[in-house]
C-alpha cells in the first residue's frame, strides 16, 4: 500500500537501493524466467540455509516434482536433472510476507463502511501486476495479500504463491486457510483524514472500534444461530421452512467463530492489542496475527499467552501519533518473550528487501543469524498455517527457494533466482539477457502504433469532409473502465 | 434503383423527403404514404444464413420477408426497386448500447433505506446502490434519439438496448430501429440483464472498489435466489409462515431471469475475462460476456466454458492529444496492438460472438471499426455473421431477425458495394419492411463570409399560419454551426450546419404530429440579416430572419 507522505522519503531511499531496481515492467511473454519447470533439479554446491536444522556448507538440494527430495552434502544427480550450480552462493528458502498489498486489482480498501467483510481480496487477485515479479527478485515466494485498514472490521484476505505468469486462479497457496483483516485504531476511526462530501463515519474513537467488532460479532452470532435453528428444524424433517437469508458481511465472521478463518489485526497501540485479544476471548475466537503491532515490546508476555503472532516493522516508526512509541528492538524483545514474530512488508518497494529487514534485528536486539531470518521464513509460515508446506528447507516440503550470490542477511546480498514448486520464477541472468528484446518489442510496437496513426491522419486529410460529419455526442464510458477511487483518501486509507 | 430524385445542391444538405403534406394527418409512418410490398430485383443477396445469391430478388411485404431467391415471381402490388449494381444484407444488429433509450433519471440508491441515510450514500448491499432491474428499455424506447437515425443510416436496424448507469441499469430489449410510436421499436423484451462491476462509491458509499463491486453483485444474485425460494414456500402455505419481505430490485431480477433473459458481464483485460468466467460458474447464470477486447489472450478458456461473447468495437488506443513523452508499458502496446485480432481469435476457438459499438460514438465508425478486425484476420462472412444471426441467435431472436428467409423481419441494408469496402455507401434501409433513403451530407466549398453566432429572429408562415422561431446559433471558423432552433413547436438542436461563403444550411429533427422529422434551413445572410427556405416533410416555404444585437439596442449602435 501507498505511503503516507511523512514516510515516502524514508521509503524512497529503499527503493534506490533495492536489488537491482528492476524496470523491467512486463510481463516475459516466453522469457528468461518463464522456463517449462523441469521435473527433477539439483541445486550444487552451494551454502544452505536451512532455518530449521542449521547452515549446511556445500551441500546439494535435489528437487522433485516440485518438492524437495533431498538435502546433504553430496547428492547424486539422476541423469535426468537440471543442475543449478551455486557454488559460493546461498539457498535460503523463499521469503515469506506476512503482510502484502500487491497483486490487488483496483482499491485494496472497500473503504466505504466500517465492516466490509463481504469483500473478499480473491475475488480481484491480480495476476498482472509487475509488483509480483519484484518480489520474486527479492526472494519472496509466498504472500499474504491483506485488505487495507480502513475499517474496524476490513475485507477477506488470501495467501498467494508469485506465480508470476500464471492466471489469478493459479496463485492462491492450495490449502491456506483464508483471512480477515481487523484494524484498530487511527485508520478506521479516520482520524488523519476526511472524506469530502461524506457524512462522518462511525466510528471516531477506539471505544467505537471495539463497539464496531463486539457489535458485528454478536450479529455474527444471531445469524449463525438462525442457520443452527434452521438446519435442526429441516433435519426434523419439517417442510415449508424459510431459510434465512445468506448474508455475505456475516459469513466470514461466523467462519473466525468456528474457527475457519484467521484474523490479522491492524494495531499499533499497546491499550487496543489488549481491548482486542479481550473481545477475541469474549467470543471465542483466536487472533492469529497482530499486524505491525509496533507497542507489542509493552504487551509481549499478553500476546504470547493468547497464542497470537505478530508481524512487525523492523524499524518503521513515527509516521503518525499512534506509531511514536516503535522502538526497533520491537521484533528481538517480542521473540525473547516468547512471541511467535515475523517481520512484514506492508509496501511493494519494501518487500524487495525483507531480508535486510530480517537483519537488522540482530544489531537491534542480538537474534541469532538463524532466528533473524526465520523472522521472513518460518516463523511467517507458521503465522499463516502453511509450515508444512513452506518456511525452511526440509525434505518433502516445497521447492520455494531463494538462491543469494552472498549471505541473506548481508547488505551486499542479491537474488540470483527464486524457485517456487521446483519451478524458476525468476533467474536474474536471463532477465538480464531478455531485456534488449523487450526493449525492442517495445520500440516495433510504437513506430507501428505511429505509422498507422499518420497513415490514419493522411488519409484524413484527403477527405475532411468525411472526418467532421459525425455525430457529436460526448466520449462514453467503458463499463470496463473502473473509477479510481480518489486518490489522496485511498492512500491514507490502507496506509500502516 | 427506384429513389426519388432531388437535386443535390453543392453546399446543402439534401433531404430525400416524400410528400405527405406539411403537418396533415399521417396514415403511415417511415418517410410517409409508401407501398407495404416491395421488390428488390436483379441484387446480390447476402442472407448470411445460406450462401450469397446473384441476380437475385428480395420480396418484402408488411414487414415481412415473404420470398428470396433467383427465380422470384414479383407480386402485382409491389414497389419495384432496381437492385443492379446494389448488395442486399440482412439489417445489422448493435449487440449492446443505449441507442434509443431514454437517459436515465436517477441511479440513486433505490432499496428500503431509511430516514437516515443520506441522498446518494450507501451504506451496504441492503441499500442497493446504482440498482434499477426493475428499469427496462422497452419501456423506455425515445423515438426522438436522434441516434437512431444516425444507427440506422449506418445500415444498423436492431440494437440489443438497455438503460445506462449503475451497476444493475435495466433490463434490455430487442429494438427495431424505425417507428412510430415507442412500442413500435420493441422486438422482444426482456432479453437481457446488463450488470457493470464498476463501483460507484469511492470512500463515501458503497460499493468503492472493484471487490465491493463484484461481493455486492454476489449478494445481489443470493438474495434473488432467496426471493424465489422464499416466494414460492411462502405461496405454499401462506399461513403461519412470516411473509417474505418485498424487494423491488430481487423480484425484477427474478422476473427477468424467469423469462430466460442472459445476463451480461464486463470482462476486457484476460484477467477480467477470467474472473467473468469463474463468476458465472459461482453464480450460475445463464452468461454473456461483454468486453472481451483480450479475448486473444483466453478464446479457448472462453470456448471451454460456452460462454457467448460481445466484443467491443471501440479499440483501445492512444489517447488523442496525449503526452507524447509519456511511455506506455509494453503489455498496454501489445493490447492495442492485438485487440482487433480478438475476433478471429474467438472464432478460430469457436466462441459465439457478436459485436457492439460500445465507446463508439460515431456510427460511421463502426464498420471501419470491424475492418480493423478483418484486417487482423476475421473472414469478412465471420464479420457479417457476428453483425447480423450470432448476436440474434445470443440474445434468442433469431427466430425472426439476423438474416434473410422467408418470414422473418424485413430489416434489410442496401449498399452499392461491399459492406466492409471503405468507398461503400448504404444506399437503402429496411426496417420492419419500411423504407428509409439514406440522405448524404454535402460540404460547404467557401470560407464563411461573416459570422452566423447569435439569437436569431426567424419569421414564417405554414399553412397555419404566421409563426416565428428563435435559433441560437454558434459559428466555429470553419464554418460549422451548432445550436438549437426553439418555436412553439419545441426546441430542436442543429444535429448539421454550415456556413459556406454567404450561405448557409442548418438541420433540425423535431417531433411534428408525434413522428420525428427533419427541418432543413437554408439560405443566404449578410450582417444581421438572412433569408432562405425551410424544407420540412416535403414541403418549402420561405423564411427570414434577423438579430436583434443587445449591444446595439443599449449602447446605441456602438460596435
Amino acid at each position: 500500500m501507498k505511503l503516507r507522505p511523512s514516510t515516502l522519503c524514508f521509503a524512497a531511499a529503499f527503493l534506490f537501493a533495492a536489488v537491482g531496481v528492476l524496470n523491467a515492467n512486463e510481463k516475459p511473454a516466453s522469457s528468461a524466467s518463464m522456463d517449462a519447470p523441469a521435473p527433477v533439479i539439483l541445486i550444487r554446491n552451494a551454502t544452505i540455509l536451512t532455518v530449521s536444522h542449521g547452515t549446511i556448507d556445500k551441500g546439494d538440494i535435489l528437487i522433485k516434482d516440485g518438492k524437495i527430495a533431498a538435502v546433504g552434502g553430496t547428492l547424486k544427480a539422476p541423469a535426468n536433472a537440471v543442475v543449478i550450480d551455486a557454488t559460493g552462493q546461498f539457498v535460503t528458502p523463499g521469503i515469506i510476507d506476512c503482510h502484502s498489498h500487491i497483486a490487488v486489482d483496483g482499491s485494496v480498501n472497500e473503504g466505504s463502511v466500517s465492516v466490509s467483510s463481504m469483500v473478499n481480496i480473491l475475488d480481484v487477485l491480480n495476476s498482472d501486476d509487475v509488483a509480483i515479479y519484484r518480489d520474486l527478485a527479492g526472494g519472496v515466494t509466498t504472500a499474504n495479500v491483506l485488505h487495507g485498514s480502513a475499517n474496524s472490521i476490513g475485507g477477506q484476505t488470501v495467501v498467494i504463491k508469485l506465480r508470476w505468469g500464471q492466471p489469478a486462479a493459479s496463485l492462491p497457496f492450495e490449502g491456506a486457510l483464508p483471512g480477515i483483516k481487523f484494524a484498530l485504531g487511527e485508520n478506521p476511526k479516520r482520524s488523519n483524514f476526511r472524506v469530502n462530501g461524506a457524512p462522518e463515519r462511525y466510528p471516531a474513537t477506539r471505544m467505537g472500534v471495539e463497539e464496531t467488532i463486539r457489535g458485528a460479532f454478536t450479529e455474527a452470532r444471531d445469524y449463525k444461530k438462525s442457520w443452527d435453528d434452521y438446519n435442526k428444524r429441516i433435519a426434523a424433517g419439517e417442510k415449508n421452512v424459510i431459510p434465512p437469508r445468506r448474508n455475505l458481511k456475516l459469513d466470514p465472521l461466523v467462519e473466525v467463530l468456528e474457527g475457519k478463518r484467521y484474523v490479522h489485526a491492524h494495531c499499533y497501540r499497546e491499550d487496543e492489542i489488549l481491548m482486542l485479544l479481550r473481545v477475541a476471548k469474549e467470543f471465542g475466537f483466536r487472533v492469529q496475527t497482530l499486524q505491525h503491532v509496533l507497542e507489542g515490546y509493552k504487551v509481549a508476555d499478553e500476546i504470547a499467552a493468547a497464542g497470537t503472532g505478530a508481524s512487525t516493522f523492523s524499524d518503521w516508526w513515527a509516521y503518525k501519533v499512534e506509531a511514536y512509541d516503535a522502538i526497533p528492538y520491537n521484533a528481538a524483545l517480542m521473540t525473547r518473550r516468547g512471541v511467535l514474530v515475523s517481520i512484514n512488508s506492508d509496501d511493494a518497494a519494501e518487500a524487495t528487501h525483507l531480508n535486510q529487514e530480517a537483519a537488522k534485528s540482530i544489531r537491534y536486539g542480538g537474534l541469532t543469524h538463524d532466528e533473524a531470518l526465520k523472522l521472513v521464513t518460518l516463523n511467517p509460515a507458521i503465522q499463516l498455517g502453511i509450515e508444512k508446506r513452506v518456511g525452511s528447507i526440509d525434505v518433502g516440503k516445497d521447492a520455494d527457494l531463494a538462491i543469494y550470490n552472498h549471505d541473506p542477511l548481508s547488505a551486499y546480498a542479491v537474488v540470483q533466482k527464486t524457485l517456487i514448486d521446483g519451478r524458476v520464477y525468476f533467474d536474474r541472468e536471463k532477465e538480464q539477457a531478455a531485456r534488449p528484446a523487450l526493449e525492442k518489442e517495445r520500440k516495433d510496437l510504437l513506430e507501428k502504433a505511429k505509422k498507422k496513426q499518420d497513415e490514419e491522419k493522411k488519409a484524413g486529410a484527403k477527405k475532411p469532409e468525411e472526418k467532421k460529419t459525425g455525430e457529436k455526442k460526448p466520449e462514453e464510458k467503458k463499463p470496463e473502465e473502473m473509477p479510481k477511487p480518489p486518490q489522496g483518501e485511498a492512500d491514507l486509507g490502507g496506509a500502516r | 434503383m427506384g429513389r426519388r430524385s432531388v437535386q443535390p445542391r453543392l453546399w446543402a444538405f439534401v433531404l430525400l423527403g416524400v410528400w405527405t403534406g406539411f403537418l396533415a394527418a399521417r396514415t403511415a409512418w417511415g418517410q410517409g404514404g409508401e407501398p407495404r410490398t416491395f421488390a428488390i430485383r436483379g441484387a446480390k443477396v447476402v442472407p448470411v444464413s445460406s450462401a450469397p445469391l446473384e441476380n437475385a430478388t428480395v420480396v418484402v411485404s408488411r414487414g415481412i420477408i415473404t420470398a428470396v431467391g433467383t427465380n422470384i415471381t414479383i407480386p402485382p402490388d409491389a414497389w419495384v426497386i432496381d437492385g443492379k449494381g446494389l448488395t442486399v444484407y440482412p439489417g445489422l444488429i448493435d449487440g449492446f448500447t443505449d441507442v434509443g433509450v431514454a437517459a436515465a433519471s436517477s441511479t440513486a440508491p433505490s432499496g428500503d433505506a431509511g430516514a437516515r441515510q443520506q441522498p446518494g450514500i450507501s451504506r451496504g448491499p441492503e441499500d442497493r446502490p446504482a440498482t434499477t432491474p426493475w428499469r427496462n428499455a422497452a419501456d423506455e424506447v425515445n423515438p426522438a434519439d436522434p441516434r437512431v437515425e444516425s444507427w440506422r443510416m449506418a445500415g444498423f436496424t436492431t440494437v440489443i438496448a438497455a438503460p445506462k448507469g449503475g451497476m444493475f441499469p435495466g433490463q434490455a430489449a430487442v429494438l427495431d430501429l424505425g417507428g412510430e410510436r415507442a412500442g413500435d421499436f420493441v422486438v422482444k423484451s426482456p432479453v437481457a440483464v446488463p450488470v457493470s462491476l464498476q463501483a460507484p462509491g469511492g470512500f463515501r458509499s458503497f460499493p468503492g472498489s472493484v471487490m465491493g463491486g463484484i461481493a455486492y453483485v454476489r449478494q445481489v444474485w443470493l438474495d434473488t435466489n432467496w426471493d424465489i425460494q422464499a416466494n414460492a414456500i411462502y405461496e405454499k402455505n401462506l399461513r403461519g409462515v412470516e411473509r417474505p419481505k418485498y424487494d423491488r430490485s430481487d423480484a425484477a431480477l427474478a422476473a427477468a431471469i424467469g423469462k430466460h433473459a442472459v445476463v451480461l458481464l464486463p470482462g476486457n483485460t484476460s484477467l477480467q475475462i477470467r474472473r467473468a468466467l469463474r463468476l458465472t460458474e459461482e453464480w450460475k447464470l445463464n452468461a454473456v460476456l461483454y468486453g472481451a477486447q483480450m479475448g486473444y489472450d483466453v478464446a479457448p478458456e472462453i470456448v471451454a466454458r460456452k460462454m457467448p461473447v460481445l466484443v467491443d468495437l471501440k479499440w483501445p488506443e492512444a489517447e488523442k492529444d496525449s503526452d507524447p513523452e509519456a511511455t506506455p508499458s509494453l503489455r498496454t502496446l501489445r493490447f492495442r496492438d492485438r485487440a482487433p485480432s480478438s475476433p478471429a481469435a474467438l472464432n478460430k476457438a469457436g466462441v459465439k460472438f457478436a459485436f457492439y459499438s460500445g465507446g463508439i460514438s460515431a456510427p460511421k465508425d463502426l464498420l471501419p471499426a470491424v475492418k480493423k478486425s478483418i484486417d487482423a484476420g476475421l473472414s469478412p462472412e465471420s464479420a457479417l455473421r457476428a453483425l447480423t444471426l450470432s448476436p440474434a441467435e445470443i440474445f434468442g431472436v433469431a427466430d425472426t431477425l439476423g438474416s434473410i428467409e422467408n418470414g422473418k423481419i424485413a430489416n434489410l441494408v442496401v449498399t452499392d458495394g461491399d459492406l466492409f469496402d471503405k468507398k461503400t455507401r448504404v444506399k437503402l434501409v429496411f426496417v420492419d419492411g419500411r423504407k428509409y433513403e439514406v440522405r448524404e451530407v454535402l460540404r460547404p466549398t467557401e470560407p464563411p463570409k461573416g459570422d452566423l453566432t447569435g439569437k436569431w429572429k426567424l419569421s414564417f408562415t405554414t399553412p397555419q399560419g404566421q409563426e416565428e422561431a428563435t435559433a441560437d446559433l454558434s459559428m466555429q471558423t470553419d464554418g460549422t454551426l451548432t445550436g438549437s432552433v426553439t418555436s412553439d413547436r419545441g426546441t430542436g438542436t442543429l444535429f448539421s450546419g454550415w456556413v459556406s461563403g454567404e450561405k448557409f444550411s442548418f438541420t433540425i429533427n423535431i417531433a411534428i404530429e408525434g413522428s420525428s422529422s427533419d427541418v432543413v434551413f437554408t439560405g443566404t445572410f449578410e450582417g444581421t440579416s438572412m433569408k432562405g427556405s425551410i424544407q420540412a416533410m416535403g414541403s418549402t416555404f420561405e423564411f427570414s430572419g434577423t438579430k436583434p444585437t443587445r449591444m446595439a439596442a443599449q449602447a446605441g449602435g456602438a460596435q
